[in-house]
């Protein structure tokens, strides 16, 4: 069983995130940036799939030069091989732009080794907006499950449970087939000393645009389809009002539900 | 009058609060044409109609609601076809954002998920505000390609009334071979719990740690409230309340007018799912937790104490 795991260099959560006044793209630079901690799952699912049986996991990644530290962390929890796609024409790209340049690396992935199953993330932690996995599954023809509970890859069939607001349900795709996990299918290991050492010998290629055929003109800033413009800091909350209970506590806070006509 | 074409939210007919949102927001841009698909017309026709519906677009077939996402989104690139719609609303949940990403690259249309706001634009087309990085920033943003696509997040705008004819009109819609390619093999309902839907509600009060697993105070204080209750990650993942309940970056993000936080310290994930609620409470009894920094109103103490006694007096106010 051969998997391509999408990973996404994000800038961290913990930092103060923001944006480039120049042109009102995420700042990538000079916030500190890590492997999204949602697509971590994404890997330990498929290390999982493979440790089951045998295959490979190559890790694929579109960013900049730092985005190597996303493929570098997926090495070290496991996955066999990284693929790294970079382009200075990529810089601010919107999601149909990125999923084009996605959907391209995978289809030279797999041209050379078929691969069975493509593993994403729920969503990005930065852009959060959970829709590369039904546009890579548009643009490849792929059948797609999402937002997976749980995985089983059985013969030429996976499975997922996927927990919804009405009902819980069990899907099925037939293979090859797009998968994106939730943070609630496991709990995603640690890179070992092991597998840091180990990590430092595993091949990482380098792909540019020209080498996914694909043209400047189709991604990037300027042929994204949305635009950003302008973004400004949320103005600071003002500082509410902090009581201590001692003893009426409870009063004091339907006191203000009932201020505040909430009652 | 361009149409604009809006996806209806329901179960079996029952129409979620988003659509009246939905199609409120839809009037500042067009005529708002409905979207409706599965079975329970006839019980929606009244809520589509009152607030402003012209014309339903309906589609009753099984083979587009045992296949998820992708025939939805064909349906809906059918009609983007047919009625050249002024722009497309959907509701901005994990659903409504996939049919969107599939409809955006089927129509070649740039898509705007997560939309707090959205308004006509000058020189035409839509303009959109999103809230985003766990809510310390605001963006505005426009769509330049194809037709505007746009997943709207729930409580963005009022519901207004305004009466229209909601004249429904079969669609001859058969899905491809290619998007009934993943199946429901199986579906178990939920119980219902006869509190308002998370999402959707006007109040919400949430549990975390520091309930140690007994939700009973919380749910007795959104009870007095008629409010939802939500639960922080580490409630879920110790097995005390279900993760559809889960407030934050991996679970429901909600905005009510009210959030009473309980037991939870406020990590940046869970902030990323409330930080835009009108007004924030807290009971915690580490007056350091970083959720007082939001807060309007905190109390400092032990929500066993203080939660009891706040649903006693809201109870004894209500009469
Ligand atoms: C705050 C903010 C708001 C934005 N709003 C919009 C918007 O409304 N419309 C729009 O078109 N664009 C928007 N963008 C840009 C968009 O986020 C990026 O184009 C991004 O590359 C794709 O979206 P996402 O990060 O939300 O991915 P998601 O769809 O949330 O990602 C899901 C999964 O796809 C995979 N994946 C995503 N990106 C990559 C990557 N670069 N490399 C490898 N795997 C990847 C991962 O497995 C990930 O877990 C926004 C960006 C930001 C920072
Ligand atoms: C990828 C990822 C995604 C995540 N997504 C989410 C998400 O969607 N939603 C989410 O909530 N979290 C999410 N988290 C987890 C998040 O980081 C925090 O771990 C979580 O929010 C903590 O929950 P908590 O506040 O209930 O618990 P804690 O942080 O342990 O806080 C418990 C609080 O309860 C207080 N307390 C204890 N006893 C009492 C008492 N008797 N009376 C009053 N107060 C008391 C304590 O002082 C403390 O402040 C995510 C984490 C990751 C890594």
């Amino acid at each position: 069983m051969n998997i391509v795991v999408c990973v996404k260099y994000v800038p961290d959560a913990q930092a103060d995130r923001t944006f480039n006044a120049s042109d009102n793209t995420t700042d990538r630079e000079n916030v500190d940036g890590l492997l999204s901690e949602l697509d971590e799952y994404a890997v330990e699912a498929a290390l999982k799939i493979v440790e089951a049986g045998e295959g490979e996991v190559t890790v694929l990644t579109v960013g900049p030069d730092q985005a190597a530290d996303a493929i570098k962390k997926a090495l070290q929890m496991g996955a066999h091989k990284g693929v790294h796609v970079k382009d200075d024409a990529i810089h601010g790209s919107d999601a149909p732009a990125t999923s084009l340049v996605l959907a391209e690396a995978i289809k030279k992935l797999t041209a050379d080794s078929p691969a069975d199953l493509v593993i994403t993330g729920m969503a990005s932690t930065d852009g959060t907006m959970g829709v590369v996995p039904a546009m890579l599954a548009e643009r490849l023809g792929l059948p797609a499950v999402t937002y997976a509970a749980e995985l089983t890859v059985d013969g030429g069939t996976a499975t997922i449970r996927r927990d919804g607001d009405v009902s819980t349900q069990t899907i099925e795709a037939t293979l090859p087939a797009l998968v994106s996990v939730t943070d609630q299918i496991n709990e995603p290991r640690y890179p070992s000393f092991k597998g840091i050492m180990a990590a430092k010998k595993k091949p990482v290629e380098q792909w540019s645009l020209a080498d996914l055929g694909l043209d400047a003109a189709q991604v990037g800033l300027d042929a994204s389809w949305t635009k950003v413009d302008s973004f400004a800091a949320r103005p600071p909350r003002a500082q509410g009002t902090i009581v201590t209970d001692e003893g009426d506590g409870g009063e004091k806070l339907a006191a203000f539900l009932a201020e505040r006509k909430f009652i | 009058m361009a149409e604009v074409l809006v996806l209806v939210d329901h179960v079996d007919g029952k129409v979620r609060k988003t659509t009246s949102e939905l199609l409120t927001i839809a009037r500042r841009l067009g005529e708002p044409s409905a979207v409706f698909i599965g079975s329970g017309f006839d019980a929606a026709k009244e809520t589509l109609a009152k607030f402003g519906a012209a014309k339903v677009y309906r589609v009753e077939s099984p083979d587009v609601l045992g296949h998820l996402i992708a025939p939805q989104a064909e349906l809906l690139a059918q009609l983007v076809g047919s009625a050249s719609p002024a722009a497309v609303l959907i509701p901005s949940n994990a659903e409504g954002k996939e049919i969107a990403a599939r409809l955006a690259i089927k129509t070649e249309s740039g898509l705007i998920t997560d939309a707090v706001d959205v308004k006509p634009r000058e020189g035409g087309g839509v303009a959109t505000t999103q809230s985003v990085f766990a809510g310390s920033y605001t963006v505005e943003a426009t769509i330049t390609k194809g037709t505007p696509i746009v997943t709207v997040k729930p409580n963005s705008a009022a519901p207004e009334e305004a009466p229209a004819a909601a004249a429904d009109e079969v669609v001859d819609f058969a899905p491809s071979e290619a998007a009934k390619s993943a199946r429901i093999t199986e579906s178990k309902e939920k119980q219902a719990t006869g509190r308002p839907e998370l999402t959707e509600a006007a109040i919400v009060v949430s549990g975390g740690r520091g309930t140690s697993g007994d939700f009973a105070p919380v749910e007795a204080l959104a009870d007095s409230l008629g409010a939802a209750v939500g639960a922080s990650r580490a409630a879920v993942d110790a097995g005390w309340y279900p993760h559809t309940s889960q407030v934050g970056q991996t679970g429901k993000q909600v905005s009510p007018q009210l959030y009473v936080a309980c037991g939870i310290s406020g990590a940046i994930q869970h902030r990323a799912g409330m930080q835009t609620s009108k007004t924030i409470v807290a009971v915690n009894k580490d007056n350091e937790a970083p959720i007082f920094e939001l807060v309007d109103f905190g109390v400092v103490g032990d929500l066993f104490k203080v939660l009891p006694q706040a649903t006693e007096a809201i109870k004894a106010a209500k009469g």
